[in-house]
């Protein structure tokens, strides 16, 4: 027997002795958590089992076959982890790792501000060390689940007379305190997928600092390098959906409040599936000049489809990565700016609508209110053109004018609330 | 689908880059280019002796190497970006493509070994007032005399290399259709009038058919005419992305060795941000033109491609077409603009690449043309078959 059907034997003798689908979605997480197997790869110390990548696989996918649930991974929670993981003492894993694992506490991020978006480092909430505590004062921004999370991951600034990277720090901080306000944050397509976080003399305790003061930055690149992954695997979970017991019951709940943000993504997409359809439907189809834009549309879509199968290919292949890898999300923007163009077009004066009544009980209205934000989120095309033309062209950076101390750079006057 | 290539096809473009490094610079590009044929006799013997690249697609059995469309789509891409002088789209990929799907076999051993080889070059004809190549744009005709002789009469245009082939491939008209023609010897009546083209690096002519006396290649599959603007259409995008990715390199280079106000003008997000968007462009016209490489060599016997094949073929086909044309224009024309003014200047390479992106853009039928012909493509696809959009 190989070593991975050995383990997925063990993995599935496990669970024919406690998996119960009429448990409590906790109580069953709960004890998967203990067991190990909610985390293999994590450390044996910390929930886990020390194992290769490889062999976390075989055991979820043990689970899969078996039908049971895993440990919770929707969220901010599994960037929390890696991050603690990496950097976090010994007693802040053992504080929240379980949490984390059982689905009992919600996480979000603190990063972005009104004042600091594509330059983060320029943050300016600031943690100011009084005896035992860190008393936080500060705005951020953008912070998607912050109206149910327990915990937030807290990038502030400790110093400012280093280098605006070199002042910044990393800590956990507590939500439910009197000093942390959560507001959400209603978006141009009448969605609330985010919040602002204010923070009024709200206080962190001294063993909440995650790493060193000062050393907030790497962390926080820690959580940002992992943030794309935590997403493909919340669909995943999403998959279970259907099966019979109180424990489904449980999950689809909490899937449901995990993923309501995320409903309007695939219309920020631009809905390039649509097209065709809509283009019959609406005889637009007939036209020679609107064909030509829905070519074009169909072109950029499918050479970005197979553009990113490049990236895949080679990397699966252990071949280097070529440009094809980085230019993902810039084509995406493109694409959706001119799908919601073209979706447009063959509307017409239906454009005009929106709601039930609208095309597609208001999926397209939705699309053209939706794709302005494809191009900001999780790092604006002119930034990714920056990161293009520098790291994959190896063209020179801009000269830069916030070296030196952080409390002489030039920032924003308003839309930050501290002043150093 | 394989979308990377292998090791070995890495090695087989390493060897025709070194090769044309050596052999076409642009000092020889101009000095091949200023003459009527733009050829070199000693260096067309060397790549398809030495490098083997006129028999590259060719089955072996007919003096070729075996390999196929995406090999093929390599020589082609590296010579799109050598401006390789020599009749290597006419002969060795639109002739030999046409003799493969038209030729019987005896034929194919009479005329392809040879074209294969490179010891004869050929010349396809098509064109007369469209650059689609559709039955009823062909007015030629071929008919046959009493002593059972084909005759051809008609006015062919745009012949790639007709004043310096060997042998010429007509497309024309005959009581049962569209069949395809060789006329190899006796020219008594052809007129072959050379074109004053805008890209110097390809050369064109008109051709006058005047009872010339021709023999008919004995196979006329379905879509033949449209099989063979597929075959155009895929190699030439591959040539196309060849030129995209030298002009893509030289505007790079130049905008990071130019200093104005003191620093290199790369670092200027306004340059930054130019160069970004076109490597975007020419890296998914590049998907594109191997994807249609790749469609191409999926569909194996062209003779004998099924309808869904052939639909899909010409939907890649005509998509590759339209996307890498207008990138190859778009990053000629950006490339000139971040030269600035030596940009313009006959001095500077960029012109030469320039003129083969704008003649690019119309031969074998304009973007706006190909789009259509690929959404009419997509139209005549059955639900399941259909993409994204």
């Amino acid at each position: 027997m190989s070593h991975a059907t050995t383990l997925h034997a063990e993995v599935t003798q496990w669970l024919r002795e406690h998996w119960d689908p009429n448990m409590d979605l906790l109580a069953w997480r709960s004890l998967v958590a203990d067991s190990g197997w909610g985390a293999p790869s994590w450390p044996s110390d910390y929930y886990g089992k020390d194992m290769s990548p490889l062999d976390a696989g075989v055991v979820e996918q043990a689970f899969a076959d078996h039908g049971a649930v895993g440990a919770a991974q929707s969220g901010v929670r599994m960037l929390a982890a890696v991050t603690l993981l990496a950097h976090g003492s010994h007693e802040q894993k053992q504080k929240y790792l379980r949490g984390i694992l059982t689905g009992e506490d919600q996480w979000c991020q603190l990063f972005s501000e009104p004042g600091s978006g594509s330059d983060l480092a320029g943050a300016t909430t600031r943690a100011d060390l009084r005896g035992d505590e860190w008393i936080i004062n500060g705005q951020k921004v953008w912070n998607t689940s912050a109206h149910h999370a327990q915990y937030g991951l807290l990038l502030a600034r400790t110093d400012w007379d280093a280098p605006k990277h070199q002042g910044l720090s990393y800590f956990v901080i507590d939500m439910e305190q009197p000093g942390v306000e959560v507001r959400q944050l209603a978006q141009m397509n009448g969605h609330a997928s985010f919040n602002e976080v204010f923070m009024t003399d709200a206080v962190v305790s001294r063993d909440d600092l995650v790493g060193e003061a000062g050393g907030g930055w790497k962390c926080a690149m820690t959580t940002l390098a992992n943030e794309r992954r935590s997403f493909d695997r919340a669909r995943d979970v999403g998959a279970r959906k259907g099966r019979q017991g109180k424990i489904f019951a449980d999950l689809e709940e909490e899937f449901a409040i995990a993923n309501e943000p995320y409903t309007w993504y695939p219309q920020r997409a631009g809905r390039v599936d649509l097209i065709l359809q809509r283009a019959m439907e609406t005889g637009a189809i007939n036209d020679p000049a609107q064909r030509q834009d829905i070519a074009r549309l169909h072109i950029m879509a499918e050479s970005a489809k197979w553009t990113g199968e490049r990236a895949k290919a080679a990397a699966k292949a252990g071949k280097p990565q070529g440009p094809e890898g980085s230019l993902g999300k810039l084509a995406a923007s493109n694409v959706a700016r001119l799908a919601a163009r073209v979706h447009t077009a063959i509307c017409g004066n239906d454009a005009l609508l929106t709601g039930p009544s609208s095309p597609m009980d208001g999926i397209i209205a939705e699309i053209l209110v939706s794709t302005p934000a494809i191009s900001i989120a999780g790092g604006t095309d002119e930034i990714q053109k920056n990161i293009i033309a520098e790291r994959v062209m190896g063209l020179p950076k801009e000269p830069r004018v916030d070296d030196g101390p952080f409390r002489d750079v030039r920032r924003n006057t308003s839309g930050t609330t501290t002043k150093s | 689908m394989a979308l990377i290539f292998s090791e070995d096809q890495d090695q087989f473009r390493d060897s025709i880059q070194r090769f044309l490094t050596d052999q076409m610079p642009t000092t020889r590009v101009r000095q091949l280019m200023a003459t009527d044929h733009a050829f070199d006799d000693q260096l067309w013997q060397q790549a398809s002796t030495q490098l083997a690249l006129t028999g590259i697609h060719i089955p072996e059995h007919l003096g070729g190497a075996g390999f196929g469309p995406v090999e093929l789509g390599i020589a082609l891409e590296e010579m799109g970006r050598a401006l390789f002088c020599g009749p290597y789209l006419s002969s060795a990929v639109l002739s030999a493509y046409a003799l493969l799907i038209s030729a019987d076999a005896d034929q194919q051993e009479r005329w392809l070994s040879d074209v294969a080889s490179g010891e004869r070059r050929c010349s396809l004809a098509v064109t007369e007032s469209t650059g689609l190549w559709q039955d009823d744009d062909i007015h030629t005709t071929a008919t046959t005399d009493d002593a059972g002789n084909s005759l051809l009469n008609g006015r062919k245009r745009f012949v790639i290399d007709a004043n310096n082939a060997d042998l010429l491939i007509v497309a024309a008209r005959t009581s049962d259709g569209i069949a395809l023609y060789m006329i190899d010897g006796e020219t008594n009546g052809m007129t072959v009038t050379a074109l004053d083209t805008m890209d110097p690096t390809r050369k064109m002519a008109d051709i006058e058919l005047n009872n010339v006396v021709a023999t008919r290649l004995n196979h006329a599959p379905d879509h033949l005419l449209d099989t063979l603007l597929n075959v155009a259409c895929i190699a030439l995008a591959n040539e196309m992305i060849g030129g995209c990715q030298r002009l893509l390199d030289s505007a790079v280079d130049y905008t990071q060795l130019r200093y104005q106000f003191g620093r290199s003008i790369a670092s200027f997000q306004a340059i930054k941000h130019r160069l970004a968007d076109l490597l975007l462009d020419v890296e998914l016209s590049r998907s594109a033109a191997y994807q249609a490489a790749q469609t191409l060599a999926s569909c194996g016997d062209l003779r004998t491609i099924d309808q869904e094949k052939h639909r899909r073929l010409t939907e890649h086909a005509s998509l590759a077409k339209a996307a890498v044309c207008e990138t190859y224009l778009q990053t000629a024309l950006e490339t000139i603009q971040l030269h600035g003014g030596i940009g313009f200047t006959w001095e500077n390479d960029t012109h030469l690449w320039f003129k083969r992106a704008k003649s690019s853009e119309v031969l074998f039928g304009t973007p706006a043309e190909h789009r259509e012909r690929m959404m009419a493509a997509i139209e005549t696809a059955t639900p399941s078959q259909e993409s994204a959009a």
